[in-house]
């Protein structure tokens, strides 16, 4: 009686661990365990990610809660007690507002930026890449020429072009609110060819396979080929780009910030702080510039070198 | 070879022209024109008055061919932020963006040559990996922090050299050139720098790249045989056969050049077209704006033309393939 019910789940559990064990096993983990670099800069990824993401429970302070800002803890030197005797870690600036709490803060907005606007990029490069890829004729001449010129001019500058367009379009009332969207918006235009680029190539030799083929004779609508059969086979590249991407976007955005047009100075990201902190370098309070510094170069780098990493373990002509 | 310039020439009008559609929307349509141009009491009737001279009522495609006939005479109209004709704020910093943008060239080139040849050449030197790996980490610093290291080590703590500016200038007729001056040049270095790091690593690594190709192939080989020095050999055969690459990447890339400078020249308050394009999109500077992106594309497409045609001139398969194609 008790038997009966146990043996046909025993296989279940056991399956489980082969393919734990398997999956251990894969090529593309053996290829991240090979590889401390990768080890060390997916953790930092992930620490600095769950510092931004947790930044409300995390932070020591609340940097822009003016009621908890205290002037006599202004331009307090890293680990050391204010005039106003409360303890800072990192330091603060000149309004006393902790610098860890607003790096934390900062590195919230930077990555929310930086994967919105990857994923704007992504969504709408991949779109346009496919249908390019598998409509071809007009369409594709089309989406790859203005691609094309496109990818000859740097993101920054496009980025700059259309964000200073949205702030003529946008009324003066609404643009406080509406800057970090406007931003996101600009950095994904500015990148989204390098997807379509990838995606129509690897679409295009998609096209020519039987599946596609047997899927069309079958009368099945071009919409559900190419979502459902042939953008699982040109996801790897897509992955790579994005990861890659994601760096990319996060220092446009900083860029964006600290040349003064980006986001708001009430939401600093840590482009912003490092604009903030610039002020100071010459009066000698260099942790207000050198943390955020840090972290912008930590983040973008550990992306960076995932991305990297991704593109090594995902090319199987490097195997 | 005229028939080739003939529709690279053509290809480079018609991009000219999108791009001109496209300033042209944004001039006329971001922002209302008139509002910024009359005062705040002006009546219906002046805004009729200025809508009639100013040809705001002319059909769309009117106005866009008044649009490109003024930018073909190089009148982008007036800075709503500093009240001067657009052309001239342009001219009057470009010579700086161009000594900024050539300085910063002229470094990445001889360098990043130089840096290429030797890492190819000492493969498993300890000091190849050194290099190779700040190459890494430079590139993916973004320019500002760079800039900024630069200015917190050399004008903050040793104060050897001037953080922002461009010193003393000397006028040569329209030309206002920091190239004659101590001070001007010193002012140079460290936005030069700044501005030629992406470009070094980029040329370093195609070199390095192009170098290690070229050395492994078989007259290389039978130049050694011949007894040739390793310097003859390296310099004399191997590094003209890369030049190609390197004149074409060089090229291309002073375009991204003079777009990069927006950042290196906010970053040392540099008084160039970059820092122009950044203060009018802030204070949404429509004719600026227009008018940069013109220039912008512009250059790029000028550069094109010319390292297409070098190109065409330089390679002698490309030419005889055109030939034999026909």
């Amino acid at each position: 009686m008790t038997d009966l019910p146990q043996s046909p789940e025993q296989p279940v559990p056991a399956a489980k661990t082969s393919r734990w064990k398997s999956f251990w096993r894969s090529d593309i983990v053996w290829s991240y365990r090979r590889s401390p670099v990768t080890v060390v800069a997916s953790i930092v990824a992930f620490l600095l990610i769950f510092m931004a993401v947790f930044a409300p429970l995390l932070a020591p302070y609340n940097p822009f809660n003016p009621a908890t800002l205290n002037l006599m803890d202004g331009f307090t030197p890293p680990n050391s007690n204010s005039m106003g005797g409360r303890y800072f870690a990192l330091g603060t600036d000149s309004q006393g507002r902790d610098v860890l709490s607003t790096i934390m803060y900062g590195s919230r907005v930077s990555l929310f930026v930086g994967a919105m606007a990857t994923l704007f990029a992504m969504v709408m490069g991949v779109g346009l890449g496919l249908v390019a890829g598998y409509v071809g004729g007009l369409w594709d001449a089309v989406i790859m020429r203005v691609a094309d010129v496109q990818l000859s001019f740097p993101a920054i500058l496009i980025a700059l072009l259309i964000f200073g367009v949205a702030r003529g379009i946008i009324p003066p009332n609404q643009q406080e609110g509406a800057a970090i969207w406007v931003l996101i918006i600009a950095i994904g235009l500015a990148n989204w060819a390098q997807f379509a680029r990838t995606v129509r190539g690897a679409t295009m030799v998609e096209r020519q396979k039987d599946y596609v083929a047997a899927a069309r004779i079958l009368g099945v609508n071009p919409f559900i080929i190419l979502l459902r059969h042939v953008l699982p086979n040109v996801v790897g590249p897509v992955l790579v780009i994005g990861t890659i991407g994601l760096a990319l976007a996060i220092i446009e955005e900083a860029t964006l910030s600290y040349l003064g047009v980006g986001v708001p100075p009430t939401q600093p990201s840590l482009g912003t702080l490092i604009r903030i902190g610039q002020q100071f370098l010459f009066s000698g309070e260099w942790w207000i510039l050198l943390f955020p510094a840090i972290t912008l170069v930590l983040l973008a780098l550990s992306v960076n070198l995932l991305g990297d990493w991704l593109r090594d373990a995902l090319n199987p002509k490097l195997r | 070879m005229l028939a080739f310039i003939a529709r690279r020439l053509l290809q480079s009008v018609i991009v000219m022209l999108v791009v001109a559609f496209i300033a042209f929307l944004v001039f006329r349509y971001v922002g209302d024109p008139l509002a910024n141009l009359l005062s705040q009491d002006a009546t219906m009737a002046d805004y009729e008055e200025a809508r009639e001279r100013l040809g705001l009522n002319q059909p769309f495609y009117v106005q866009f061919y008044h649009f490109v006939v003024n930018a073909l005479q190089g009148q982008f109209g007036v800075s709503y932020r500093l009240q001067q004709p657009v052309s001239q704020l342009i001219l009057e910093r470009l010579p700086a963006t161009i000594e900024l943008a050539v300085a910063s060239s002229i470094i990445a080139l001889v360098l990043g040559v130089f840096l290429g040849v030797y890492t190819a050449l000492k493969q498993r030197a300890f000091s190849t990996g050194v290099i190779m790996t700040l190459s890494l980490i430079g590139v993916s610093l973004p320019t500002f922090l760079i800039g900024i290291g630069l200015i917190y080590i050399f004008a903050v703590e040793l104060k050897w050299l001037p953080s922002f500016g461009r010193g003393e200038v000397i006028q040569i007729g329209w030309w206002r050139t920091g190239l004659l001056t101590q001070s001007g040049l010193r002012s140079l270095i460290l936005p030069a720098i700044t501005l030629s790091l992406f470009q070094l690593t980029l040329i370093m690594r195609l070199v390095r790249a192009e170098m290690m190709e070229v050395l492994r192939t078989d007259y290389i080989r039978f130049a050694r045989a011949r007894g040739l020095s390793s310097r003859a050999i390296n310099f004399g055969h191997a590094l003209k056969n890369t030049m190609v690459p390197v004149i074409t990447i060089t090229g291309l890339q002073l375009g991204s050049v003079i777009a990069f400078a927006i950042i290196t020249e906010t970053v040392f308050q540099w008084p160039g077209v970059g820092s122009l394009f950044v203060n009018s999109v802030a204070a949404v500077d429509v004719p600026v704006m227009a008018a940069y992106l013109v220039f912008v594309a512009l250059v790029f497409v000028i550069i094109n033309l010319i390292v297409d045609i070098l190109y065409f001139i330089v390679d002698p398969r490309l030419r005889d393939g055109a030939k034999s194609g026909r």
